[in-house]
């Protein structure tokens, strides 16, 4: 299937499910409500013409700070115009982040059998201080363990129904989740010892 | 005195807990395995990563999109070429601009080198550690062959950062092809006389055969890409099935194993390199001519720093016409190969030093490129692109909010996936069995931990 088709097909089989689509630069992408990721993921696992057998990459982005980059001062008190950023044309305009919430999860696979691609990206918000959870793929793909995991440490969005949800890349003492935006680039911890 | 010996069926046994590496030489000092061992049966095992975690993701989103080449440098830093590929070729998706055709094949041409280089090392270093020392010595010998190569080109060895967001940093030099085939010679020397050394050798074979399997659908299940999968007979390679650059024009097979163990993964490494040589000899066969070299008589070479003041003094007509004389970092980038290297958008590629020292658009184009708050601008957006990197997949996603600095950079390791199967792949096997295993998986430390 095409780009194109992909997405028509999974928004047919679940109109519910799929809030927004787009095909910008190609990468099919559809993003979905959090409660039907389980169903929608098990779905293009199983059905012959998606058969998305390989689960390529688990990641996330931090929305919090979109948009919102370093002011160019400098040049603007010095009278220079900015000119709108290099803008150019594509007939397929990114609809912008997924929607209100921090959070977004992305999850691309791929199909071994018809070799097409697609972008599934889940937005996760925060109620209350505390960040939703999303439902685990392990039981789908073995290899989402680790790559949940690192979401986990990276970004503290946790998966429900993962067997082992543990720190991966940093260590156990570690506090924050260094890639959330309101995390400092230079901020420094202590370094733990073994523990006795 | 008398001893009572118990029948061993009533013998209490236990599980042992044995720690291996980090600090073990064969665990590559940056792994920990933590396995439960049932005399020398690893009945579980517990693999901790992260010991060579330096946060590219993060540093990524704090310099500009050139800024990050660097950086990829050190992912996987036996085979730095293909992750400045990959990276750069991102960008460009996201930029929407393509590079010169030559550009594609000098790129394809140095990162099938880097494959070449990768690969040695990989199986160098797992035959060294089971004992074939000799092996590696001569690997490495080769892979110093290729390096010299990849010296001639970049000007580096090892954190080479040689390709840029729409383009490379300099054209190869002009008799490239023939240092290429003496060194392709003298790998091939090396490659077989490996092969005599190890294909059929009793303990290497004893050892590789049977250790570490696993099937084709498990290994999809774990996201495993590359030569380790097609070790275990799946049929994926990035360049044959989503290609990218030249390679659906450049002759080459997939070597696909049977037995998902360790010896045919080997196999496969030893075939891919192989193969890669001959993507490289065809790549230098169909390379696109590079620009007609500028006549002695109208390009007088002015030096750079020379350029410069004459430039600031307004003398113009001095410079015109000339050709600037620059470091051996900056040689094969002059105007005269510029438009042979870099995509022509003004907008994203560095103009070449003539330029920046000869004329106001030239000055300005480099001024809005290199000054704080200017630089490559991409319109907002998401993407992923994936390369076949040495150790299967190789995939960037890059979001951008329309700012000069990527929003986020995230690199899809593939040994990452592989090593997140470590501890299926060990479970069953004996603890000797350990060291093949994990020598086939190519673990390397700077894109695993990242």
């Amino acid at each position: 299937m095409n780009d194109a088709s992909l997405i028509e097909s999974v928004e047919a089989r679940f109109p519910e499910a799929v809030s927004t689509a787009h095909r910008f630069r190609g990468d099919a992408t559809l993003v979905l409500r959090r409660e039907s990721l389980l169903d929608v993921a098990r779905f293009l696992e199983q059905d012959p013409a998606f058969s998305m057998d390989l689960l390529v990459d688990i990641t996330a982005v931090d929305y919090s700070a979109f948009g919102k980059g370093p002011a160019r001062a400098f040049f603007r008190s010095s009278g220079v115009a900015l000119g709108p950023a290099a803008q150019i044309p594509d007939e397929d305009p990114w609809p912008g982040p997924p929607d209100a919430r921090r959070f977004a999860v992305v999850y691309h696979f791929y199909s071994m059998v018809h070799r097409h691609r697609l972008r599934l990206v889940v937005p996760v918000g925060e109620v209350e201080g505390a960040t939703e959870e999303v439902d685990s793929l392990v039981e789908l793909w073995p290899g989402a363990n680790w790559l949940e995991r690192e979401v986990w440490d990276m970004f503290g969005i946790r998966f429900r129904g993962h067997p082992d949800l543990r720190r991966i890349l940093m260590y156990d003492g570690f506090e924050g989740h260094p890639l959330r935006k309101d995390y400092p680039v230079n901020k420094r911890q202590p370094l733990i010892g073994p523990v006795n | 005195m008398q001893t009572t010996r118990s029948d061993p069926a009533e013998l209490e046994t236990r599980d042992m807990l044995l720690n291996i590496g980090p600090a073990h030489p064969a665990m590559h000092g940056i792994i920990r395995v933590v396995a439960q061992l049932d005399g020398e049966q690893i009945e579980d095992a517990d693999v901790e990563i992260g010991y060579l975690h330096r946060g590219f993701e993060k540093m990524s989103e704090v310099v500009d999109y050139n800024g990050v080449i660097p950086y990829t440098d050190r992912l996987n830093y036996v085979s730095p070429l293909i992750n400045n590929m990959g990276y750069c070729m991102t960008v460009e998706k996201l930029l929407g601009i393509s590079v010169p055709e030559r550009c594609h094949y000098v790129r394809v041409i140095l990162a099938e080198i880097s494959r070449i280089t990768d690969h040695l090392t990989c199986v160098g270093a797992t035959a060294m550690e089971l004992g074939a020392f000799t092996v590696f010595l001569y690997m490495i010998k080769a892979r110093e062959y290729l390096w010299e190569l990849v010296e001639k080109v970049t000007g580096a060895r090892l954190t080479v950062t040689y390709c840029r967001v729409g383009g490379v940093k300099a054209d190869l030099p002009d008799d490239f092809a023939e240092p290429c085939r003496k060194a392709f010679e003298e790998t091939r020397k090396v490659l077989s006389e490996a092969d005599g050394l190890l294909t059929r050798n009793r303990i290497f074979v004893d050892r590789m055969s049977g250790t570490g399997v696993i099937s084709a659908e498990e290994a999809i299940g774990y996201g495993i890409t590359g030569p380790f999968l097609r070790g275990s007979g799946a049929d994926y390679d990035v360049r044959k099935d989503c290609p990218y650059a030249v390679y659906d024009r450049l002759p080459f097979d997939v070597p696909i194993g049977s037995r998902g163990d360790n010896m045919d993964r080997y196999l496969v490494r030893m075939e891919e390199m192989e193969q890669s040589m001959r993507i490289v000899e065809a790549a230098l066969r169909d390379l696109p001519p590079g620009p007609v070299q500028v006549d002695p008589g109208t390009g007088r070479p002015i030096p750079a720093a020379e350029m410069v003041d004459l430039a600031k003094a307004g003398d113009i007509g001095a410079i015109a016409g000339g050709c600037a004389v620059v470091g051996p970092t900056l040689e094969g980038s002059g105007k005269a190969r510029h438009a042979s290297i870099a995509a022509d958008e003004k907008r994203v590629f560095l103009p070449p030093k003539e330029d920046a020292y000869g004329n106001i658009e030239g000055l300005m184009q480099q001024f809005k490129l290199v000054m704080h708050g200017h630089g490559v601008r991409p319109p907002s957006g998401e993407v992923y692109f994936p390369v076949e990197g040495a150790n299967g997949e190789l995939g960037f996603y890059v979001v951008s909010d329309g700012a000069g600095r990527p929003y986020r950079v995230r690199v899809r390791p593939p040994c990452f996936a592989i090593m997140s199967a470590l501890s299926r792949l060990l479970t069953g096997d004996s603890i000797a069995d350990m060291t093949p295993t994990f020598g086939s998986v190519n673990m390397i430390g700077g894109e695993l931990d990242r």
